[in-house]
């Protein structure tokens, strides 16, 4: 039986070298694609059909498994993030606290839905069940920075920071 | 290792320590930390150096009220400080030995009396990125002591004797899933730690992560060698990168330590364990979905029986156990079944940790005893509902729970008392309503929640919680019929009874406790187009259309 092989890195991009680093962590075993998606979106952003088709191959998974596991979970992202990322808590304890009036103001104030960005490519606006900060309902991530007690005046005023820039 | 060692470093840690005069803990926990509490220490150590008085500023993980954080805690005295900030720094340090800041202090005695710590007892008292701490508080003295003095098979009569029962939700008897594992043929068991803490509100095992994660650590050890295992994985989210961060030093730091990896003790046990991140998917709480996201694979559950017991990860048989669960077989090991089983009530032993949110002033995170009333909780340590509002109900469960009314509230907390309610135990997740909140909202809401995390495999689940969403919408929006309500009851018994795994059997729940308790609400939305709380958009037409008839 001929040894396997993996392809080559899809480009002399440093950041596959990392994506590689993990396969070969785990002997590249078909149990690690989901850690190995999680490296490629923290390194590049998202997961694009080029990143999704070097992992399958690499790992000799199925290119449908691969592309089944991307979509399935929501924390895997298909498209690429805005320059900035505003994320609303539509958890239980946020919900009770008014989440869903910050939402309704963020996406009349971006003029887009959520899980979209802008067309100028600055911000994402996106949501999250539960990023377990309850006791400080409700929450935003400014950029994956955690803030409480959010009221609507406060996210406003940091999307038009974001819009300045 | 062995306990002369444990005991050595326990007391060069406490000799250390013995050395300051006083120790300031500073809370850096995801809700302190978020309001910069990593400054608040940075200051306080400036400020401790320039005054030249004997004081070390440790890093702790939470101390349970969130609500009044950044929270700093001065020891021996025992004095907490809320809303913190790093200009109160010089004030809290030339306080010292003399009277507490007065303006910062925190009174809330009651929150603190009435709870009991086993679980979160070295929360908010160690640093938990050192080991050290840990050992110092009587840490890794139960592993040692199971591999040293005990047979497997007595770790497994002690937590059966225990009481204890799963914390995820389920309330399985731990002791019992122990033994079954146990049994199982097979060289190669594994332990799984479930920490995929999905059910939006709760935040308990986040925090004992964040806070002291080498007692989880310690707790699958123990379950390893109860059950013969070798190797164990920690399933936790994405979304807790805290958590992530703190599990990866302990588990270097036990290593190190000799506390993990091979021959522990110098015993034949051996016990590896790896980290896996959690994807976003709700369903993964649900054991053989975690098993199918552990080996690569869409999260999607398998029928039960065979149960992960006999046939798990990769076939094997495997113990997967909730966060808080492993954090209670340390203390139990190390205090007696005895000790452990005189807490709580007849059936439901021990203490369980609540995250205690929504309309309450002390949101945060409490641990009480098994059996304490629900009106206790709420407005005994919770401190009740501010703002002058009125308490409508309390959501316990999560997405599978229900809602319990006021007249329930003097119910005693315990895995039967709340599934007779109507509602269930749950993760611990305990989100209170006030008059502001709709609850045929509320239990579109849960419903819309199932619906975007089923799996889809099977079609109950995944057509059915979207027939429900569109029932409620309706009822939401005005254009609700009795025959619609009627269709909505028929819906969850057919849900209830033919879903694959747990997500779609109690995805009806929060639509069946609030008919049980609040149908009046919907029959408020359905016949007089109105909205109580004021919360449902009801088109403006069909109310006015109603207020000219009844005019």
């Amino acid at each position: 039986m001929q040894a396997f092989t993996p392809p080559p890195l899809p480009s002399d991009d440093k950041r596959w070298k990392i994506v590689n680093g993990t396969m070969r962590k785990n002997g590249f075993a078909r149990h690690a694609l989901i850690e190995t998606l999680h490296t490629v979106q923290s390194c590049f952003g998202f997961l694009d059909e080029n990143a999704i088709r070097f992992v399958a191959q690499s790992l000799r998974v199925p290119l449908s498994q691969a592309y089944g596991v991307a979509t399935f979970y929501h924390y895997f992202s298909l498209k690429p993030p805005g320059k900035h990322t505003m994320t609303i808590c539509t958890g239980t304890a946020c919900y009770i606290k008014g989440t869903d009036k910050l939402l309704a103001s963020a996406e009349k104030k971006l003029g887009i839905e959520q899980g979209l960005t802008t067309k100028d490519g600055n911000i994402s606006l996106m949501t999250a069940r539960c990023v377990g900060a309850c006791g400080r309902a409700p929450v935003i991530l400014t950029d994956g920075e955690l803030r409480g007690q959010m009221t609507g005046e406060q996210m406003i005023e940091q999307l038009e920071r974001w819009v300045v820039e | 290792m062995n306990l002369e060692e444990l005991e050595q470093i326990a007391e060069s840690t406490r000799l250390e320590n013995s050395a300051f005069d006083h120790e300031i803990n500073v809370c850096m926990g995801t809700g302190c930390l978020s309001q910069h509490s990593d400054k608040i220490r940075d200051a306080l150590s400036t400020e401790v150096a320039a005054s030249g008085k004997k004081a070390m500023v440790r890093r702790t993980g939470c101390m349970g009220l969130c609500a009044a954080g950044p929270l700093v805690l001065v020891d021996p005295d025992e004095t907490l400080y809320q809303h913190v900030n790093a200009g109160h720094a010089a004030s809290i340090v030339s306080s010292l030995g003399g009277e507490p800041v007065k303006s910062l202090q925190c009174n809330l005695r009651e929150h603190f009396d009435d709870q009991v710590h086993v679980v979160l007892e070295n929360s908010g008292h160690i640093d938990p990125e050192r080991i050290e701490d840990y050992i110092s508080r009587d840490g890794y003295k139960a592993l040692v002591k199971a591999l040293t003095e005990m047979e497997p098979k007595d770790v497994i009569k002690e937590i059966t004797d225990s009481g204890l029962r799963g914390r995820g939700g389920g309330g399985y008897p731990t002791g019992l899933k122990w033994g079954t594992v146990a049994k199982a043929s097979g060289d190669i068991k594994y332990v799984i730690c479930n920490g995929d803490e999905g059910d939006p509100g709760a935040f308990m095992d986040r925090s004992v992560l964040e806070s002291d994660p080498q007692r989880v650590l310690e707790g699958m050890a123990i379950a390893a060698y109860a059950v013969g295992a070798s190797k164990g994985y920690i399933y936790v989210r994405a979304e807790y990168p805290l958590a992530v961060q703190r599990l990866q030093a302990s588990l270097r730091d036990a290593r190190r330590r000799g506390l993990l990896g091979h021959n522990i003790c110098n015993t034949p046990f051996s016990f590896e364990v790896e980290i896996r991140l959690g994807a976003g998917a709700f369903v993964c709480g649900e054991e053989t979905a975690l098993i199918a996201s552990i080996e690569g694979k869409r999260g999607q559950p398998k029928p039960r029986p065979p149960y992960p017991a006999v046939s798990g990860l990769w076939g094997k048989p495997t113990l997967i156990n909730n966060v808080e669960t492993f954090a209670n077989i340390a203390p139990i090991i190390r205090n007696g079944a005895a000790w452990f089983s005189a807490m709580g009530s007849a059936r439901s032993k021990g203490t369980k940790v609540f995250a205690l949110t929504g309309k309450i002033k002390n949101t945060g995170l409490v641990e009480v005893p098994m059996g304490m009333s629900l009106r206790q909780i709420i407005e005994d340590i919770g401190g009740g509902v501010p703002d002058g509002h009125k308490f409508k109900a309390v959501q316990t469960g999560g997405p599978s729970g229900g809602c319990i009314p006021e007249e329930l509230l003097d119910l005693g907390i315990s895995y039967d008392a709340l599934i007779g309610a109507g509602s269930m135990m749950g993760s611990g997740g305990m989100i209170v309503m006030d008059d502001t909140s709709c609850m045929v909202n509320v239990a579109r809401f849960f419903v819309e929640f199932c619906m975007t995390e089923s799996c889809g495999k099977c079609i109950p689940c995944r057509a059915g919680t979207a027939q429900m969403y569109t029932l409620l919408t309706r009822i939401c929006s005005g254009d609700g019929t009795m025959a619609d309500l009627d269709l909505l009851v028929d819906l969850c018994a057919t849900i209830k009874e033919t879903s694959l795994c747990g997500l779609g059997m109690s995805a009806p729940n929060p639509v069946l406790s609030t008919l049980r308790y609040f149908k009046d609400e919907y029959i408020e939305h359905i016949v007089h187009k109105r909205c109580p709380a004021d919360v449902c958009a009801i088109q403006a037409s069909v109310a006015v259309e109603t207020e000219e008839v009844t005019a």
